[in-house]
């Protein structure tokens, strides 16, 4: 695979089982219908850029061609090491809330290209930590290409509006461009750095949440995701050291958190697992018993936690998502008791009061235990099971694979969610209880925005070049926009003192 | 230890001196600690029965620790393996024994540990072995050295360690406690960036502040064992880079290839033939019924594929392999899942599923033949979350489950098995427990064969479980010679040095 020595695409042709010249055959052995309806969509929009090919065009897509050609070599690394790419949205729900024409429309007038571009470049003059960048595009109809890189972020730009991706995602940096893998040998490419990232989804409370499940959220539930964030970023923040922490809505049912530091982008996978340890609590699943089980005391880290649990423990868990009102779920909080004697007694108590709610139960829990006559309670074992329960039920639930490997995709910042249609949009870190994930705004309501303003000022008098309003400033996407360059700043700041203190130190050498 | 302008001298005729360095005269080195960072080569002269006989002897100590791992042995365990073999092969005592042996016993460790680094930097994987199964050897002589002489030793690394001020201690107290889990202060405690105690961090052993790990004194261990670790890999590197410009005689690469064959992973490798059980090829519709030789892992994913219809991914890669491994074509795996996945159109199937299948065949991508998951990878790779079924039922579920699993779907109802299982799930030595399993429910064709004379070996791979289990219950389709080999033997093409290298690993 990797042997070759010269990047000739002709040759790689039959490596790749389907061949195909054009990216928009691609569905071709697949007649099925929806794809046939699919494709009659895609001819809608822009025509490829056949029409227009000048000879960089020639050259950029021969490119392609080549990644075209061995997406399904690429597909290796995404569905082996990185299950969480799995296709899970419908293609019938991905053409309702995402149109080609309006993602088109997006790409060109609001993503906040040049900050993205500052964001993972750490410097305005271009270098290879944008440059080496893998991008991944997953295309309107679910090809998925991998090991794109751009020079600048214009180029990115350009290919971005080409392809009229309905998603990209964003890998690491590798010691060579990664276009030119295929002529490297296998030890001269290699993912070199990436920010640390973190993936919260709801579905892994679906065990615990009883008001929306799978794909569903609402403000209950996001409750879950609020405290996740506020427990994650202090620990981060000051147990770790980390200062440059981006939380991300992921446009459906969860967050991403990018952690910036060069300190953390350079972290092997071995400190990457060991960050995702440390913060790990909640482990296992349905069949493995009580899934918390710390030892006490607990590690300054938890104690913070718990109090941050036990604050929101009341409104968010017994209140908002009553998870034991049922007999039936009620046995699963008796289970976790770890006390037989008290358990028998509590359910004694609850099946001749049935419909009791949550609240009481756990109320429940206290009282009967002082009166309970037993030898194997005692105050302290109850008092962990209790507080096991509470980490059980609200503790952040990571999925850790994500965090554990250097050379793991994300979805980028500010792309739009194919099912939802709503933008990724950060989450202030401050007051991220002020975030509600239902009220993010999608793309068809942005561009109607835009449409709004620029009818509401026609009458204006027409503006000089300088004078006129960004797109994104006629929308509610600005605040994000806003809140993202601020962030950016605050990491090429750091960046740039760093070079700064190099150069100056280079500077003194040279005088010797 | 190689330098480039070695190459520009004229070259000398004893390659031993090219190898150890290359100036003419050297200090004769001293051994003033039992411990050793090995930062210098040696340099005195040594025959090459010694060269050959040191390194084997080292071999079988680091071959022990290999196998021990596999095994899942815990530390105790380990040590109990390690004492003995230690003091017959790779004796060294401490100063206070004052031995006169002391010299001789530290300068085979050294030269022995030396020659092994030549032995194991040519690849990738074994530089990692290596270094894994060095680590482990040093950490167990560290944690059984005089507590003096430690102390000395560490002085003398010169290791670079912010001591935290009385003041910030005292603060710091009660954090402190509770991150270390004690009841009484250490004495000292060290500053320094986490990323160098990844073990303390991930355990939640140490207090972390602002991106400083708070390590206590008895915690010393783990700091030098990663500053042991870092530097050994270091210097990994550069011998690898070198090897190439070692243009050696015949006398010593012939012996250090054999070196490194005599290193092979005690690991079971499932046969890639596709006729493995009965000669006749396994079709999709056969599973089910094959389903009662599976190990519990395999028949849980068996069973939640086929009352789900599905299978998260990590469940999909640990059963497909296994699937594979059993001597399923890759036609049959994609007739077997799509069939299994029966609430899914077809096309959706192939569009995003049968990649994924013909991927794990090594059909597609990287086309790396995956081989079928091994129990140690199980059990250590990927535990289970929310809505997977994949990883070991001995380790991942709790005892009432496993109990119900064992019971409703093994047939295993003897109390003194399920007790059996119980406790060696408690004590973590889940093989040992899905042995006993095996056992019970193959007590009598396992009595049969004991009477012919066949012993058994303690199973460690899935496959090996299925494919036992399977001539157990079909004698009479297998030869009598496969009988107790198995259709999957243990890897046979690396033949053993002199020595037998799974000796140890092979009882248990």
């Amino acid at each position: 695979m990797s042997d070759h020595s010269d990047h000739d695409p002709a040759e790689e042709l039959p490596d790749a089982p389907p061949t195909k010249p054009e990216i928009q055959d691609s569905s071709d052995d697949e007649s099925s219908g929806s794809f046939a309806a699919k494709r009659g969509e895609l001819k809608s929009s822009p025509p490829p850029t056949d029409s227009k090919k000048d000879i960089k065009a020639i050259f950029d897509s021969d490119d392609d061609f080549g990644s075209d050609v061995d997406l399904d070599a690429d597909m290796a690394a995404i569905t082996v090491d990185a299950p969480d790419v799995k296709p899970d949205i419908k293609p019938s729900s991905s053409s309702s809330n995402s149109d080609p024409e309006e993602m088109l429309a997006f790409y060109k007038r609001l993503f906040p290209w040049r900050t993205l571009f500052q964001w993972l470049n750490h410097s305005p003059v271009p270098t290879h930590d944008f440059g080496h960048r893998e991008f991944a595009f997953t295309l309107q109809n679910d090809v998925y290409l991998r090991y794109q890189s751009f020079a600048t972020f214009e180029m990115l730009r350009k290919d971005v509006i080409r392809l009229n991706p309905s998603r990209f995602e964003i890998g690491p940096v590798y010691s060579a461009n990664p276009r030119d893998r295929k002529t490297l040998r296998k030890a001269a490419f290699k993912p070199i750095s990436k920010e640390l990232v973190f993936d919260i989804d709801l579905t892994d409370y679906d065990d615990v949440r009883t008001c929306c499940d799978k794909a569903n959220i609402c403000k209950k539930c996001w409750q879950f995701i609020t405290v996740a964030i506020k427990i994650m970023d202090v620990a981060l923040r000051e147990d770790l050291g980390f200062k440059h922490i981006m939380w991300i809505y992921s446009g459906r049912r969860g967050a991403h958190a990018w952690v910036c530091d060069k300190r953390a982008r350079t972290m092997d996978d071995q400190k990457r697992r060991a960050v995702a340890a440390y913060l790990e609590v909640v482990r296992g699943n349905d069949k493995s018993g009580k899934r918390v089980n710390l030892r006490r005391p607990l590690h300054p880290h938890l104690s913070r936690s718990l109090d941050v649990l036990i604050e929101n423990f009341g409104q968010e868990v017994l209140r908002d998502q009553d998870p034991w009102r049922k007999e039936e779920d009620a046995e699963r909080l008796l289970e976790l008791l770890q006390d037989k004697t008290l358990a028998a007694e509590l359910r004694k108590q609850w099946t001749s009061d049935p419909g009791r709610s949550s609240k009481q139960k756990w109320d429940d829990i206290n009282s009967t235990a002082s009166k309970t006559n037993s030898n194997t309670l005692n105050a302290l074992k109850l008092k962990s099971a209790k507080e096991d329960i509470i980490f059980e039920y609200l503790y952040p639930r990571l999925d850790a694979e994500v965090s554990k490997h250097l050379n793991h995709l994300l979805k980028s910042p500010f792309v739009v969610h194919p099912g939802t249609g709503r933008v990724c949009v950060p989450i202030d870190h401050e007051n991220p209880e002020n975030f509600d994930p239902l009220t993010v705004p999608t793309v068809r309501q942005l561009l109607k925005e835009i449409d709004e303003w620029e009818a509401a000022h026609k009458e204006d008098a027409p503006m000089s070049e300088e004078e006129k309003v960004p797109d994104v400033d006629k929308t509610s996407l600005k605040p994000y926009a806003d809140y993202f360059r601020r962030f950016v700043q605050g990491v090429m700041k750091e960046e740039m003192k760093e070079v700064k203190v190099k150069r100056e130190r280079g500077a003194d050498a040279m005088e010797f | 230890m190689y330098r480039q302008d070695q190459q520009k001298k004229p070259r000398l005729a004893d390659a031993r001196k090219r190898h150890f360095g290359g100036a003419a005269a050297f200090k004769p080195i001293e051994y003033p600690f039992r411990l050793n960072f090995y930062t210098t080569p040696p340099t005195a002269e040594v025959t090459l029965e010694e060269f050959e006989q040191w390194a084997i002897d080292r071999l079988r100590v680091l071959a022990e620790i290999e196998s021990c791992l596999y095994r899942n042995k815990t530390p105790d365990e380990l040590k109990a393996t390690l004492n003995p073999l230690l003091k017959k092969y790779l004796h060294i005592e401490s100063n206070s024994a004052h031995s006169t042996q002391l010299f001789e016993q530290r300068q085979k460790d050294h030269y022995s540990h030396f020659i092994l680094r030549l032995a194991f930097a040519r690849s990738e994987e074994l530089r990692k072995r290596f270094s894994k199964a060095e680590t482990i050897l040093f950490k167990h002589r560290f944690d059984s050295d005089d507590g003096l002489e430690r102390s000395e030793f560490i002085t003398s690394l010169g290791l670079d360690w912010e001591l935290v001020s009385p003041d910030e201690r005292n603060q710091l107290a009660k954090p402190l406690l509770a991150a270390a889990g004690g009841k009484k202060l250490d004495e000292a405690y060290f500053k320094v960036d986490w990323e160098r105690v990844t073990d303390l961090v991930q355990s939640r052993q140490v207090l972390l502040k602002g991106g400083k790990a708070y390590v206590p004194s008895s915690q010393y261990s783990s700091l030098v064992v990663a500053e042991f670790t870092s530097r050994l890999d270091k210097a990994l590197e550069l011998t690898a880079r070198a090897l190439p410009r070692l243009d050696e005689d015949d006398r010593l690469i012939p012996i250090l290839n054999h070196l490194s064959h005599g290193f092979a992973a005690p690991e079971y490798n499932p046969s890639s033939d596709t006729t493995i059980l009965s000669g006749a090829p396994i079709t999709a519709g056969a599973i089910d019924g094959l389903s009662q030789h599976f190990p519990a892992c395999m028949l849980h994913l068996h069973r939640t594929l086929r009352s789900t219809k599905h299978l998260k991914h990590f469940g999909r890669l640990q059963y497909t392999l296994f699937l594979k491994g059993v001597g399923l074509s890759v036609e049959e795996a994609l007739n077997f899942w799509r069939g299994a996945f029966s609430n899914m159109p077809a096309d959706k199937f192939n569009k995003e599923y049968a990649y994924n299948v013909r991927h794990a065949y090594g059909m597609e991508g990287g086309r790396k033949n995956y081989r079928a998951k091994s129990c140690q990878q199980i059990l250590l790779e990927h535990p289970p979350g929310t809505g997977e079924a994949h990883g070991c039922p001995y380790r991942h579920f709790s005892i009432d489950n496993l109990t119900v699993l064992l019971q409703k779907q093994m047939g295993v109802t003897d109390q003194a098995v399920l007790r059996g299982v119980k406790q060696d799930t408690e004590a973590t030595k889940y093989h040992m427990a899905c042995n006993r399993v095996f056992e019970y429910a193959h007590a009598a064709e396992l009595k049969r064969e004991k009477e012919k004379g066949q012993t058994f070996t303690t199973l460690t791979h899935p496959n090996e479980y299925m494919v036992r289990s399977w001539e157990l219950k079909n004698p009479e389709a297998v030869g009598v010679a496969a009988v107790g080999g198995g259709a999957g033997t243990r890897r046979a093409g690396d033949k053993p040095v002199e020595v037998d290298m799974m000796g140890g690993g092979e009882m248990m």
